[in-house]
């Protein structure tokens, strides 16, 4: 589309036809979801067999479905909603702030450090990233368990800490783009390798920072595989396991209103951090086209 | 007030490109040094081993009683201004200029938090930094723009915020990396002016870079020209614009460049004639001490565009004609053809001949030079 060169009528009609329709189609589970939850018991069987979508709407939205479906969430009313949920907190936070620590500190490593082999590891850390999470699921297994690290948050935090391909990626491509003369400058001004780190390279890799706050949190809260493998006990859980578990109680079609409920409320921290963080999400998914 | 004292310094980087090559330096308390060049001849490299930026593969280096041949860059007592300012773009002009002494503080970490005496300590520290960073930003005119950031100054504001950021540490001995040469050539004048000032009312110790000759000469208390990692001469300004040692340096220093022709030299009693082709100039020996006694050898006269003048014709004037006439204000570089070649000559405007025009031209017996034609190009 050429700026200043407004679109034929027709052109435009089409293009916004196109648009909306992809919109509908995206949202429509969403509001789905949204309508169900608000049902009531008969209400959600009404709506696996209709094809109306007028008769979705609830004539007496069922507000009280959220807080009654949180309740029953594990095997003591809230306590299971509540371990759920801390749990699901704790390794959020802690595998985000490792991801960030680990990631840009070997990128600065990768990046900056003139050491032998630096290419080569580069390139098969690089490689590691082909690996899909299935194959390396049951070699880590046997690693935590003879750690005696099963049914613990361990497994799902401490490898955070020890970088992750793709940030250390995203980090190195923009910490190659800082001049050289800064860290020549920090080095003078007295600044030890950790200093440049701490002080230079992370105050200025604030964007990156960003994307791998944003992503890392989407995908840790919503990591179902993970917990699944590693925690057995109820206790342990985190709200992605917890959430299974409901499905399993409640997930029945005459129950279906009370686990659209508790699956939206799941995923309201990502819905709230999409809104507040849109732009690192689109600079998140263009970061592959970074040049350098 | 520091010396600094570099001995056989060498640097070799992998693939065997040997950027400097046996360079030995002595430089005085208080002396302001500069290294002039064309790129790659070595200069930024060899004010990088000084600053610890870059290893010596061979040689030695003393920074006043201290052998800092290997000590770490944050250990040796230099600060550095760069060509490209290097200003910490997530800091504002203040704290770009108290970070050095911030790191440097002896009263840091938790100790120095919990104990009365390490508070007391640090609240003298941060007293000490406020007080410094004022004073270099009341000298360099920079009080005003202490809460902006780097990318809200201009080009000359920001070099005076690198100056300001080396000024604030009191080092023993200033590095310049070239750092006028990202500025407009008004600028450039200005700032030059303000680092001469600034120089004789600090007196410290300054190693300069630049790859502009006029910039060196007008700096300088001493300068070293250096060509392929070599230092080609080194001396006072006047030392290399009078008795340059080679050709090199005699077409490196001097605006514009020094006029040259190979030819053949002859003794001829207590004078040297120098002749190609049908032209010849003639002047004392005393302007060629080491030429042969007898016979000819082959040689390179030098003579400065500013050191020809139009002559009548007659003995030991060489004929020109005029190709092009360059208007300077008050001078005028005139471009001739002579039997030496195309020339440039500098006279006063008013006597600028021209273009087509045909004459004579003279050298000034006093300020001719002869050049072997060897690859190095020493002086005769």
């Amino acid at each position: 589309m050429k700026r200043g060169r407004p679109m034929h009528p027709f052109a435009a009609a089409g293009v916004y036809a196109l648009l909306a329709l992809g919109t509908i189609v995206m949202v429509a589970p969403l509001l789905w979801m949204l309508l169900v939850s608000l049902q009531d018991e008969a209400g959600a069987l009404r709506a696996t067999v209709t094809a109306d979508p007028t008769r979705l709407i609830p004539r007496d939205p069922q507000w009280s479905n959220y807080a009654e479906s949180l309740r029953r969430m594990g095997s003591e009313p809230w306590v299971g909603f509540l371990d759920a949920l801390s749990n699901s907190i704790i390794v959020t936070a802690l595998v985000t702030l490792g991801t960030v620590l680990s990631s840009s500190l070997v990128a600065f490593a990768m990046a900056r450090v003139r050491f032998r082999g630096r290419r080569p590891l580069f390139l098969l850390m690089l490689a590691t990233m082909m690996l899909p999470a299935q194959v390396t699921l049951i070699p880590l297994f046997m690693l935590f368990r003879g750690l005696g690290w099963i049914d613990t948050l361990l497994p799902l935090v401490v490898p955070a800490f020890f970088g992750s391909a793709f940030f250390i990626f995203l980090y190195r491509q923009f910490i190659v783009q800082i001049p050289e003369a800064l860290f020549e400058a920090a080095r003078l001004d007295g600044l030890s390798w950790l200093g440049l780190w701490w002080r230079v390279v992370l105050p200025l890799c604030r964007p990156v920072t960003a994307i791998c706050v944003v992503f890392t949190f989407i995908f840790v809260w919503n990591d179902f595989l993970a917990p699944l493998v590693y925690l057995h006990s109820t206790e342990e859980a985190t709200l992605s396991v917890a959430l299974n578990s409901f499905r399993n109680q409640y997930g029945g079609v005459n129950r279906l209103h009370l686990l659209m409920a508790a699956s939206l409320a799941t995923m309201l921290p990502c819905i709230v951090l999409f809104i507040a963080a849109q732009r690192q999400f689109v600079q998140g998914l263009g970061a592959g086209a970074v040049k350098g | 007030m520091t010396t600094v004292s570099i001995r056989n310094a060498v640097k070799v980087y992998s693939g065997g490109v040997r950027a400097v090559d046996r360079v030995s330096l002595e430089i005085r308390s208080g002396e302001f040094i500069v290294l002039v060049g064309p790129s790659g001849c070595g200069k930024s490299t060899l004010l990088r081993m000084i600053a610890g930026l870059e290893e010596f593969t061979e040689g030695s280096l003393r920074i006043g009683e201290v052998d800092a041949t290997h000590l770490p860059a944050r250990r040796r007592d230099v600060a550095m201004v760069f060509q490209n300012y290097a200003l910490y773009p997530h800091m504002d002009v203040r704290r770009n200029l108290s970070f050095g002494l911030l790191q440097r503080r002896t009263h840091r970490g938790l100790a120095a938090l919990l104990t009365p005496a390490g508070r007391a300590g640090r609240r003298t520290e941060t007293a000490e930094i406020e007080h410094r960073v004022r004073d270099a930003a009341a000298m360099l005119g920079l009080s005003p723009l202490l809460d902006r950031r780097p990318s809200q100054l201009s080009g000359g504001q920001r070099q005076r915020v690198a100056l300001g950021r080396a000024l604030v540490r009191e080092p023993s001995v200033f590095l310049f990396d070239e750092p006028l040469s990202n500025l407009d050539a008004k600028l450039r004048h200005e700032m030059r002016a303000e680092i001469r000032i600034l120089h004789r009312r600090l007196r410290a110790t300054m190693v300069y870079v630049t790859h502009d000759q006029e910039e060196a000469m007008s700096l300088g208390d001493r300068i070293l020209v250096m060509h392929g990692g070599r230092v080609m001469q080194a001396g006072t300004p006047a030392e290399l614009y009078r008795e340059p040692q080679n050709r090199f340096v005699a077409g490196f220093v001097g605006s514009p460049a020094m006029n040259f022709a190979e030819g053949i030299l002859r003794r001829e009693g207590a004078s040297i004639r120098f002749t190609r082709g049908d032209a010849s100039v003639r002047v004392a020996d005393s302007r060629a001490p080491t030429a042969p006694a007898s016979g000819e050898a082959p040689a390179i006269i030098g003579v400065r565009p500013e050191h020809l003048s139009i002559a009548p014709e007659g003995y030991g004037a060489i004929p020109a004609r005029v190709e092009a006439v360059e208007f300077l204000g008050d001078r005028a570089d005139v471009l001739v053809e002579t039997p030496f070649g195309r020339w440039t000559m500098r006279i006063a405007s008013p006597s600028a001949p021209i273009e087509g025009a045909t004459m004579h031209i003279a050298p000034d017996a006093d300020a001719v030079h002869f050049f072997r034609t060897g690859a190095e190009g020493e002086r005769w």
